[in-house]
């Protein structure tokens, strides 16, 4: 099958044990199970990363870059978002990270939430716009993004065209650096990552474009140096934040509520993939033509949920609010923040677009319209024969999943386990025939004699 | 192809229901998305005006290479004047009904809109008939 979409979910077949799980938990029905193994339909992943936090075994696993592409770079920055200063304990104060980054090897780490100032003014003025679609899709969740082309295209045309807050924020630093005299291959920017979406949409941008970010660090991997370090209890080298360009408000952007709370009009946060795609069928039925913005986000509790981060999603959320009242009450003149915008906004205020977002529809049974009608009642008339209890014994999710394989020639309905017994019963199949099929699903070693 | 559903008057946890089905069968029939969002709208607001006002209603959707024809009957209290009901804004829909986000009086306008060919027939005291047809390539949108 053709690959259109760079993944960084991988499931490592050696380490999988085939136990479904993760098959009945994927929201875009993208895993079969095939000889015991869990096997992934490249064209419908979205990277939201489901299968991941099911999975018993950890043999899914998010591709990371080597870490030491950094030092391909002479200026080597960590792009770091809120979230990993919210998730750890507040006995470690977010110096420490950062100090953890400078060992590792970085030169200078910024915070990602930089960005949403930069952004936010250009959101609220595109609102304003005339004959905009809505409501307004926001850009932020490049899982959802992902979500909408496969499943929703229709919805494509109500994506925010603008880049999300860690595309601004390194674009905000490449022209930072260029001022101080670096040229651009000189500048390697990493961004440590909350989930596998951000990665495959730094790999392969949904619109297109190449991506300002060079590399991706994931957050768990930094995570696990950030405790070591702070039990081991040596912290000398300590680097203090520049908080004072990060509008308090920006802090919990990338939080549920964070971004719709700051928009203009009637606007809806919606967190969790499944919410999400429930919410979105009746976006599709016009059923919410009176809200202007949706703030749509694949994780539970947004990016505190994000399947790399290790601390507790509702903690990390605590935190954040606490650290945003804090650098609300220093009180810091906002005038850095402007200025910074103003100098922005001229150079590279035009860049912030992305290029129309393409329908990548996975349902269409075949282009041949008639191929396709014939196809759909055939999908009618295996309904009425499969027994409608998904137990996904057959390797396939369910067994609407099982009746659309099977007429795109991914499937056989002798999957089904009780056609099986009614075959067997008819004499049109004998056990060891069944036996074998059911081996070719689930593997020998689960099916032995 | 033929798809038959009962649209149950005055049960809002079911409005939708058939309107998402027909929507399904759309996609899988690769028709173009925004064809596909049109004939949605048109359908979800006739499927929402039989549970908004009629005690029960079917929905007859046949699908055709080049067309889908969807046929909804109900047995309610019609329409008089459909010329009116079809302006922007007008609704009939009572206090509660508006209250749960239908009965913007957009019902008929928005149906008009989105669909190519819209017939309605009614009897007052007996029920009502629409029948959208919309053409399933591109030159006809």
């Amino acid at each position: 099958m053709e690959s259109r979409f760079h993944h960084a979910l991988k499931i490592q077949t050696e380490v999988c044990t085939g136990c479904s799980r993760c098959m009945m938990s994927c929201p875009t029905q993208a895993i079969r199970v095939r000889k015991g193994k869990a096997v992934l339909l490249d064209e419908r992943c979205v990277d939201c990363g489901e299968c991941y936090r099911v999975c018993p075994v950890g043999a899914i696993i998010i591709e990371q870059d080597d870490f030491n592409r950094i030092f391909e770079y002479r200026c080597r920055v960590a792009l770091l978002p809120a979230v990993m200063i919210g998730q750890v304990p507040d006995s470690i104060p977010a110096q420490q990270i950062f100090s953890v980054l400078l060992e590792l090897g970085f030169t200078q780490v910024f915070e990602v939430e930089k960005g949403v100032s930069l952004l936010h003014q250009v959101i609220l003025d595109h609102q304003r716009q005339q004959g905009i679609a809505k409501p307004l899709i926001s850009s932020f969740c490049p899982a959802i993004i992902r979500l909408i082309q496969v499943k929703f295209p229709a919805l494509v045309d109500h994506i925010l065209p603008l880049k999300p807050p860690l595309e601004v924020a390194a674009l905000n630093i490449r022209r930072q650096l260029s001022v101080d005299g670096l040229a651009d291959h000189q500048i390697g920017i990493f961004y440590v990552t909350p989930c596998a979406a951000k990665i495959a949409s730094v790999k392969s941008p949904a619109d297109g474009n190449p991506s300002p970010i060079n590399g991706i660090i994931n957050m768990n991997y930094l995570y696990n140096k950030v405790l070591r370090k702070a039990i081991q209890g040596n912290d000398e080298s300590c680097m203090l934040p520049d908080h004072s360009t990060v509008v308090p408000a920006d802090l919990i952007w990338s939080l549920t509520k964070g971004e719709s709370s700051r928009v203009a009009g009637r606007a809806v946060a919606v967190d969790g993939i499944h919410h999400v795609i429930s919410f979105l069928e009746r976006v599709e039925n016009d059923e919410m033509d009176d809200v202007d913005y949706l703030e749509l986000r694949a994780c539970d509790e947004s990016c505190a949920g994000g399947v790399l981060l290790t601390g507790d999603r509702f903690l990390t959320v605590e935190r954040l609010h606490n650290h945003m009242q804090e650098l609300s009450a220093r009180d810091i003149p906002d005038t850095a923040a402007k200025d910074t915008w103003h100098a922005f906004q001229d150079e590279i205020g035009g860049q912030l677009g992305i290029n129309r977002i393409e329908p990548r529809p996975v349902q269409q049974l075949s282009s041949d319209r008639t191929i396709a009608m014939e196809k759909l009642q055939r999908i009618r008339e295996l309904m009425k024969i499969l027994p409608g209890v998904d137990c996904g014994a057959c390797g396939t999710p369910d067994c609407q999943t099982l009746a659309e394989d099977i007429v795109r020639d991914m499937g056989s309905v002798n999957q089904c386990i009780f056609i099986q017994r009614r075959f067997e019963e008819q004499g049109i199949m004998d056990a060891s025939e069944s036996i074998q099929i059911m081996k070719s699903i689930w593997g020998d070693e689960k099916i032995k004699g | 192809m033929r798809y038959v559903f009962d649209i149950e008057g005055g049960n809002f946890d079911k409005a939708g229901q058939a309107s998402s089905e027909i929507k399904k069968v759309m996609k899988q029939l690769g028709i173009e998305p925004a064809i596909i969002k049109r004939t949605v709208i048109a359908l979800y607001e006739a499927e929402v005006n039989i549970v908004a006002h009629a005690y029960r209603g079917t929905l007859d959707a046949v699908v055709f290479e080049d067309r889908i024809v969807l046929r909804l009957c109900d047995v309610g209290p019609g329409i008089e004047d459909i010329a009116k009901a079809k302006e922007k804004g007008y609704s009939t829909a009572s206090p509660a009904v508006r209250e749960m986000g239908f009965g913007a009086g957009m019902g008929l306008y928005n149906m008009e809109k989105n669909a190519d060919v819209l017939r309605i027939s009614s009897e007052v005291g007996q029920g009502t008939v629409v029948e959208i047809v919309n053409y399933l390539n591109n030159r006809h949108s």
